[in-house]
């Protein structure tokens, strides 16, 4: 997210960040240390990286303190970085419900390796990002500790205005990089890719140079980009993000972090990748929904949305807070929804406790609103469907749809169109 | 076509790559004589829409089916590529349905092909895939791609490409063009209800790399004396809300301006989040809807809030003009 922030920056030159803090806790502003979308632990990015030939730190990971401590031994460094892995940001000045101080720890003794991973495995962090009660820690990263002599940013995006890859880079690394973009422009610097052609020997040097390194080290550090080039080809990213691209005093270039997020229509073609997806911290809601190929996303609200189209189904939930309510969640169920799906959607939006009434959204392209009201009725039954359900249904079969639904016996509410869906969803908040 | 390509060559140092690709934007406008072939002709999907297109009576003429060529589909006939359907046919346009590991290939044997105008409904194709179909499609000038991720092209009574509800609309006056599937609908739905009936909706789909943007659609608009009225339908990720705001500003001001509402969807989308569509992201605090609703504002652009006000909003529009 910061990385397409300095991408648009750059693109267009100065312009302040406008996030808007919606709805509460749930939805993070897009700033520092965003959470890694597809869930993959830092420890499977790096491995990503390494079999990718980018240079990462040297590391093993262990999911006990013993494991910690032969893994401290066999590194063989000068000094051990030992890290809490939990998707969220913040480790550095988390706590641990052990008492531990700090989900990351330097120490040049293995001993030390393995009694602080004793404190961190099985117990729970707690930092800025995660919930209240913390995220238990299953696996720590032991891992060489590299000094840094000097960081960059760099970053690969897939790009709407250029129509495709774009690197960007700065040599201020290590910090919020959307401060940089805003503070001092001229030190982001971008280079287009082809993608037939990918990123040319040229390309690769001048953002290397761009970037500050000089002598042996500009072409290492160009060898890096293009490496990393190809890590976001092969694993379909939508955008790579290394923030800090360091230097260490020994003449090496060094990825110290990397944040990549990844196409989910690639999902079909990177199976490894999506194998290694960590739900621990998700939604569980959206974490069962996707079981379904259902696209859910939870929000704070209590009146729960279920839409066909990605476009009707934000709209509905604009629509309900243009009323005064709020929308528990989105819901596209898609063109090609199956009764199943539709009962499984039913069945989730009424297992969320905050949900205090229910509003049904159809029109009908490919969907067959007979369908959805064939499964809207099985699952209200089934159900005992106790909170109030307001029902607009329009387009393909929506006669025998509204038939179905009338004829069911159960307590629908109709409604004509998308305003008075709305209307009436917020209007039954309060009485039931 | 070798003289455009040298002229491509040049334009390629600046940024005139797409100066071919804009020049066929007129291929967009599909009409009662228009032929369509189907890929993924004989898949569930392919079946499925081409029966309804013939029902609404599109010139529905043949499809492609690999491995299946010789054979008869829907009494129409099948053929084993595009360019074999094309020579065969006759065919003008092209409506893909073919699922996302194969549809990026589908939309360059149609390119490759040469025909004037494709239409991929497909969801789901990866990104990488369209930047490649992209790098091949503002290369040339004889194909023009809609969608991926997207409802098709209608222009009611004549010609439907695609998967929307033909019965909803109504040969008229309204010109629609929009990221979101089902939004169309509803603007299709209440501009029928209030009596303008609609010239031509083209849906561009939720991807975030396709062939037809708003922009392509304006321009087809504004020279279009049927239509009177446009209806602009966006959504948060991006910017193509925002460059047809510039757009509009060039090209749709003064005294012969004409109205155009919209509806932008998301506003109340949570940062950092794809909400459906693989475009709709607000990312770094870029693609807010907000923003869009202020940039079209400022071009004469009449927003509407509400989803369920874009037909009325625009009959106020033509009272306004005393265009009834």
């Amino acid at each position: 997210m910061a990385a397409s922030m300095a991408c648009q920056a750059a693109l267009r030159g100065l312009r302040a960040a406008s996030s808007k803090q919606l709805l509460g806790s749930r939805n993070q502003l897009a700033r520092v240390s965003p959470r890694r979308w597809l869930n993959l632990q830092e420890y499977q990015s790096k491995k990503l990286m390494q079999d990718s030939g980018v240079t990462v730190q040297r590391f093993f990971v262990a999911d006990t303190a013993s494991e910690a401590l032969e893994a401290a031994k066999r590194l063989k460094a000068k000094e051990i970085v030992l890290k809490a892995q939990i998707l969220a940001g913040g480790r550095g000045k988390g706590v641990f419900d052990s008492g531990l101080k700090g989900g990351v720890h330097l120490t040049k003794d293995p001993a030390v390796v393995g009694e602080l991973a004793g404190k961190m495995l099985g117990f729970s962090l707690t930092t800025k990002q995660t919930p209240k009660e913390g995220v238990k820690v299953k696996t720590v990263m032991v891992a060489e500790a590299l000094d840094i002599s000097r960081e960059t940013y760099f970053a690969i995006l897939m790009d709407r205005s250029c129509n495709g890859p774009v690197i960007v880079g700065s040599p201020q690394g290590g910090v919020d990089i959307e401060e940089v973009a805003a503070t001092t422009p001229e030190l982001i610097f971008k280079e287009v890719i082809d993608i037939c052609e990918g990123v040319r020997d040229d390309q690769a040097l001048r953002m290397a140079a761009n970037l500050g390194f000089k002598g042996p080290l500009e072409r290492q550090a160009a060898d890096q980009i293009k490496r990393l080039y190809d890590l976001f080809l092969k694993v379909d990213a939508t955008q790579v993000e290394v923030n800090p691209l360091g230097e260490t005093p020994e003449g090496q270039v060094v990825c110290f972090d990397a944040k990549i997020n990844f196409d989910d229509n690639a999902e079909f073609r990177q199976k490894a990748v999506f194998a290694m997806d960590d739900t621990a911290e998700s939604d569980p809601l959206e974490t069962e929904a996707a079981r379904y190929d259902l696209k859910y996303i939870g929000l704070d609200g209590n009146i729960a949305c279920f839409v066909n189209g990605a476009g009707l189904a934000m709209a509905t939930c604009d629509i309900i807070d243009l009323h005064g309510g709020k929308p528990a969640n989105f819901l596209d169920l898609g063109g090609g929804v199956k009764e199943n799906q539709v009962y499984a959607a039913f069945k989730l939006l009424t297992a969320d406790p905050k949900v205090e009434a229910i509003l049904v959204n159809i029109f009908g392209g490919i969907v067959n609103c007979a369908i959805i009201a064939n499964g809207i009725t099985k699952a209200c039954r089934e159900l005992e469907l106790k909170v109030p359900l307001v029902v607009r249904l329009e387009g393909t079969n929506v006669q025998e749809a509204k038939r179905i639904l009338s004829e069911s016996g159960l307590p629908i509410t109709s409604a004509t169109d998308l305003d008075d869906a709305a209307k009436k969803a917020v209007a039954a908040i309060g009485k039931n | 076509m070798s003289h455009c390509r040298l002229f491509a060559r040049l334009l390629l140092q600046q940024a005139g790559v797409r100066h071919c690709y804009t020049g066929n934007r007129k291929n967009l406008y599909i009409n009662k004589n228009t032929k369509v072939i189907c890929q993924g002709f004989t898949g569930k999907q392919g079946t499925f829409h081409s029966q309804q297109s013939l029902d609404y009576g599109s010139q529905l003429v043949g499809g492609v089916s690999p491995g299946k060529g010789g054979k008869t589909h829907l009494g129409l006939p099948v053929f084993n590529s595009v360019k074999e359907a094309k020579d065969g046919t006759g065919a003008d346009a092209t409506v893909i349905y073919v699922p996302p590991p194969f549809a990026a290939a589908a939309i360059i044997e149609a390119i490759d092909a040469e025909i004037p105008l494709a239409v991929c409904i497909t969801e789901g194709i990866p990104q990488q895939d369209m930047v490649r179909v992209k790098h091949k499609l503002l290369r040339q000038s004889k194909t023009r791609l809609v969608g991926p991720n997207c409802p098709g092209v209608i222009n009611p009574g004549e010609c439907k490409i695609g998967i929307m509800p033909g019965h909803i609309h109504k040969k008229g006056r309204i010109g629609i063009v929009s990221r979101s599937g089902t939004l169309t609908y509803e603007a299709v739905h209440q501009t029928t209800q209030v009596g303008l009936g609609q010239s031509l909706c083209v849906g561009i789909g939720g991807d975030p790399f396709n062939g037809t943007n708003f922009i392509d659609c304006l321009e087809v608009f504004l020279q279009d004396p049927k239509t009177e009225g446009i209806i602009l339908i966006g959504e948060i990720g991006g910017d193509a809300e925002e460059n047809a705001a510039e757009y509009l500003k060039q090209h749709n001001s003064g005294a012969n301006a004409k109205p155009v509402v919209s509806f932008i969807a998301g506003l109340t989308a949570p940062p950092g989040r794809r909400m459906g569509h693989a475009g709709a992201i607000i990312a770094g605090g870029k693609g807010g809807a907000k923003e869009k609703i202020g940039a079209l504002q400022s071009a004469g652009v009449v927003i509407s809030m509400s989803p369920a006000q874009l037909g009325s909003t625009m009959y106020k529009e033509f009272e306004k003009r005393k265009m009834l």
